[in-house]
C-alpha cells in the first residue's frame, strides 16, 4: 500500500453526538494528544476491548521529521500494536555507530552484535510515517475513536471521575472520563489545567536540526563527530532516513541567534562545510532547539495519568523520548485494562507511575551524562573529554567513557513490587522485571520469533528438554488459561526434539497448538541460553513482556500467585 | 578484604619518578599540560579499577581545596 502524504494530511474535524447530549456523555478511558504515546495506548486498550476516547487539539499529524530514531524494543512493542512490519520496512535499520574526533575516526560501536532477534537495534523513520501508520492502524480499531480539533481546556477531577470542557469549532462541551490519560506534549494543557509542574535542568546549549535530502552514499550508521575541522569547537550528528533523508544536526553553543540559524542562507554554508562545495540538497526540515532533562514528580494524580513527553523529557541524543514514551503506553494498557474490567484494583495503577517514574530517572541520569559529555561545562571537563577522545582510538577502556549519547535501552523494572522475587537460582540477564529477549522458534512447520507468542496476556513459559511435557503439566497450563485473568501457556522444547502434540484434543501435530497450549521448538538453542533454562524451567511473563517471576520447576500454585501479587491482587 | 587506596611510599626513587612527571610537561602549554594531566589520570585510575579505591584518591585530591574546603 502507498504511503499518505501524512505531513499534508488533514484530518477532519467531526461534530460528535456527545456535542448534543443533554447530560454529559461517559467515557471509560479519554486520552488528550493523538501523538506517538496516545496512538499507541489507544490501539493497545481497542486491542483489548476497552473503548478509547482520543482528543486532539489539531487536525494533522506530524508535520517535520522530528523523533527519527525508534529502538528495538518500541519496534517489538509496535508488532503487538500491529504496526511493526509498515514501520521496518520503510525505516532504515542500522546498529552501527562511528565517533569522530577532530579529523578521525576513534572507534566505531554495534548495539545489537549477536543475532537472533527479529527486530533491528533501531529504524530511523520519519515521526510524520511513525504517527501515520499509529493513526490508520487506530483509524482501523472498532471502539477506537479519534475527535480532531477538540482542544481540552479543562480538568475537574471528582472522586469517581474526571470531567472535562472541550473547546471545538462549534463550541465547547463536557464529557466525563473514568480515567484521563495526557500524552499532550512537553507543554501539556492537561498538566497546566491541574495546576501541576514538571520540574528539572534546563541546558543552556542550542543545537541546529537541518534534515536535507539529497542522493548520497554514507552508509546507514550512525556518525557522530567531536570538534570536526567543518564544525570547530561543537559537535554535529549525521543519520540516515528514508527517502534520502539526511538528518544532521550542529551543536551551536547557547549563545546562538534561534530565528537567524534558522534561516536558510545561514543552514547551506553548514551543510555545505560538511557535505563538500558541491553538494546538491534541498532541506526538509529545519529547527532550532533546546531542551531540559525534567520530570513530574508523580506520573498519577488520583484518575488522571501523565505518560510521554507531558511527564517526562530528556535530551534527544540517547533517542529516549518517544521511545520511552511508547514503553510508557506499553506498562500502562494491561493495568488500566484490568482497572477498567474490574479484575485489578485502582492500585494497580500506583504500579504504572512507580516503574515508569523509575525509568524517567534512569533516562534522565544518561541524558544529563551524555550532555555533560558533548557540552562540557569547565575547561577542565572539556579537557577530561578531548582526553578520553585521543585515548579511544588505541585503549579500549576508554571507548566505554566516550559519551555521544547511551541510546535507548528498555527500561530494567527490578525494583517493581509487581515482581516476585527470585527463589531458585538463575544466571543471565533475565530477572524479575527484565524485558525479555527475543530467540527463533518454530511453531508446527513454520519459522517464526518467540516474542510473537507472549503478547497482550500473562503468558506461562514452561521449557522442557525432551519432547512434550508430562500430561500433569500439560494440564495444569491448560487450566491456567481458564482464570479470571488468563494466562497463556508456551511450551519451549529443545533445538530438534519431538514436538508431537499427544494430549487429548490436541488438533494435527504440525499446528503446534493444543488445549490452549502452544508447543514451539527453541529453533537455534537461544532461548535455553537467553533465559538460563534448564528442563522444567517456568517463567511467567507480564502482559508488556517483561519477566515477573521465574521458577525451576512448574507449579501452577506459585503462578496464581504471582499473577495475583503483578495485579495487586494478593 | 575489599582494597584501599596505599598511602605508604610505594614507587621506587620516588626522586626519579617526580622528576619523570615533570618533565612529562616540558615545553607544553597550561591547555596542553591539563590535557595530558587528563589523559595520566584516565590510564590510572583505569588500571587502578576499584570505585571504592577511586573515590578514596579523589576524596584526598579534593580535601582542602576550593570552596568546600570540609569536602
Amino acid at each position: 500500500m502507498a504511503d499518505a502524504d501524512f505531513r499534508t494530511l488533514r484530518l477532519a474535524y467531526v461534530r460528535s453526538a456527545d456535542q448534543s447530549a443533554a447530560t454529559p456523555a461517559r467515557h471509560p478511558v479519554v486520552i488528550v494528544g493523538a501523538g506517538p504515546v496516545g496512538l499507541a495506548l489507544a490501539i493497545d486498550l481497542a486491542q483489548r476491548g476497552v473503548r478509547a476516547l482520543v482528543l486532539d487539539d489539531d487536525d494533522k499529524l506530524s508535520a517535520g521529521s522530528r523523533a527519527i530514531c525508534f529502538a528495538k524494543r518500541t519496534l517489538e512493542i509496535c508488532d503487538r500494536l500491529g504496526v511493526g512490519d509498515r514501520l521496518v520496512a520503510k525505516g532504515v535499520s542500522w546498529k552501527v555507530g562511528k565517533v569522530y574526533f577532530q579529523d578521525e575516526l576513534v572507534y566505531a560501536f554495534d548495539l545489537l552484535p549477536d543475532g537472533g532477534h527479529r527486530r533491528p537495534a533501531f529504524i530511523n523513520l520519519q515521526q510524520y510515517y511513525f504517527e501515520g501508520y499509529l493513526y490508520e492502524r487506530a483509524a482501523a480499531l472498532p471502539g477506537l475513536e479519534l475527535r480532531w480539533k477538540n482542544r481540552v481546556v479543562a480538568v475537574e477531577p471528582h472522586e469517581d471521575g474526571v470531567a472535562l470542557t472541550v473547546e471545538t469549532p462549534d463550541g465547547p462541551y463536557p464529557i466525563e472520563a473514568d480515567y484521563v490519560v495526557a500524552c499532550d506534549g512537553s507543554k501539556s494543557s492537561v498538566r497546566a489545567a491541574l495546576g501541576r509542574e514538571i520540574r528539572g535542568q534546563v541546558f543552556r546549549d542550542r543545537f541546529l536540526i537541518a534534515d536535507v535530502r539529497m542522493k548520497a552514499d554514507f552508509p546507514a550508521e550512525r556518525w557522530f563527530w567531536f570538534d570536526p575541522p567543518f564544525h570547530r569547537n561543537q559537535s554535529v550528528l549525521l543519520h540516515m532516513q528514508p527517502d534520502n533523508v539526511w538528518r544532521i544536526d550542529f551543536q551551536l553553543g547557547w549563545d546562538a541567534d534561534p530565528d537567524e540559524e534558522k534561516k536558510p542562507e545561514r543552514v547551506v554554508p553548514r551543510v555545505k562545510a560538511l557535505l563538500g562545495e558541491d553538494a546538491q540538497f534541498e532541506f526538509e526540515w529545519i529547527s532550532v532547539y533546546t531542551f531540559a532533562c525534567q520530570r513530574m514528580d508523580r506520573f498519577l494524580h488520583d484518575r488522571v495519568i501523565f505518560a510521554g513527553d507531558s511527564a517526562h523529557g530528556v535530551s534527544p541524543f540517547g533517542a529516549r523520548g518517544a521511545n520511552s514514551g511508547i514503553q510508557d503506553a506499553d506498562n500502562l494498557g494491561w493495568k488500566l485494562a484490568l482497572v477498567i474490567e474490574g479484575k485489578a484494583p485502582a492500585t494497580l495503577l500506583a504500579s504504572y507511575a512507580a516503574e515508569r517514574e523509575a525509568a524517567a530517572d534512569e533516562n534522565i541520569v544518561h541524558s544529563t551524562r551524555s550532555t555533560d559529555f558533548i557540552t562540557p561545562k569547565s575547561e577542565m571537563s572539556r579537557s577530561f573529554r578531548d582526553a578520553v577522545l585521543k585515548l579511544a582510538k588505541e585503549h579500549p577502556f576508554a571507548r566505554r567513557l566516550v559519551n555521544s549519547g547511551r541510546l535507548s535501552v528498555p527500561a530494567m523494572l527490578v525494583a517493581s513490587p509487581l515482581n516476585t522475587p527470585d527463589r531458585d537460582s538463575f544466571a543471565g540477564p533475565m530477572i524479575p522485571g527484565a524485558p525479555i529477549a527475543d530467540a527463533p522458534v518454530r511453531v508446527g512447520r513454520r519459522e517464526d520469533w518467540f516474542l510473537g507468542y507472549t503478547v497482550d496476556r500473562f503468558t506461562t513459559v514452561h521449557f522442557s528438554a525432551g519432547g512434550v511435557p508430562a500430561p500433569e503439566v500439560v494440564a495444569g497450563l491448560s487450566s491456567l488459561a481458564g482464570a479470571a485473568i488468563p494466562v497463556a501457556a508456551v511450551v519451549v522444547v529443545q533445538q530438534g526434539a519431538d514436538r508431537r502434540v499427544e494430549w487429548p484434543g490436541a488438533p494435527s501435530a504440525d499446528a503446534g497448538t493444543g488445549a490452549g497450549v502452544t508447543v514451539l521448538e527453541d529453533a537455534e538453542g537461544l532461548l535455553a541460553d537467553r533465559f538460563d533454562a534448564h528442563d522444567g524451567t517456568t517463567y511467567l511473563i507480564r502482559p508488556d513482556q517483561h519477566v515477573c517471576a521465574r521458577w525451576r520447576s512448574f507449579d501452577p500454585a506459585s503462578i496464581r500467585a504471582a499473577v495475583a501479587r503483578a495485579t495487586c491482587n494478593a | 578484604m575489599p582494597a584501599t587506596l596505599d598511602i605508604q611510599p610505594n614507587i621506587a626513587d620516588a626522586d626519579g619518578f617526580y622528576e619523570a612527571l615533570i618533565d612529562l610537561h616540558r615545553d607544553l602549554t597550561p591547555a596542553e599540560s591539563r590535557l595530558v594531566n587528563a589523559k595520566l589520570i584516565l590510564l590510572l585510575a583505569n588500571h587502578i579499577g576499584d570505585r571504592a579505591v577511586l573515590r578514596d584518591a579523589m576524596a584526598r585530591a579534593r580535601d582542602g581545596v576550593g570552596a568546600d574546603a570540609n569536602h
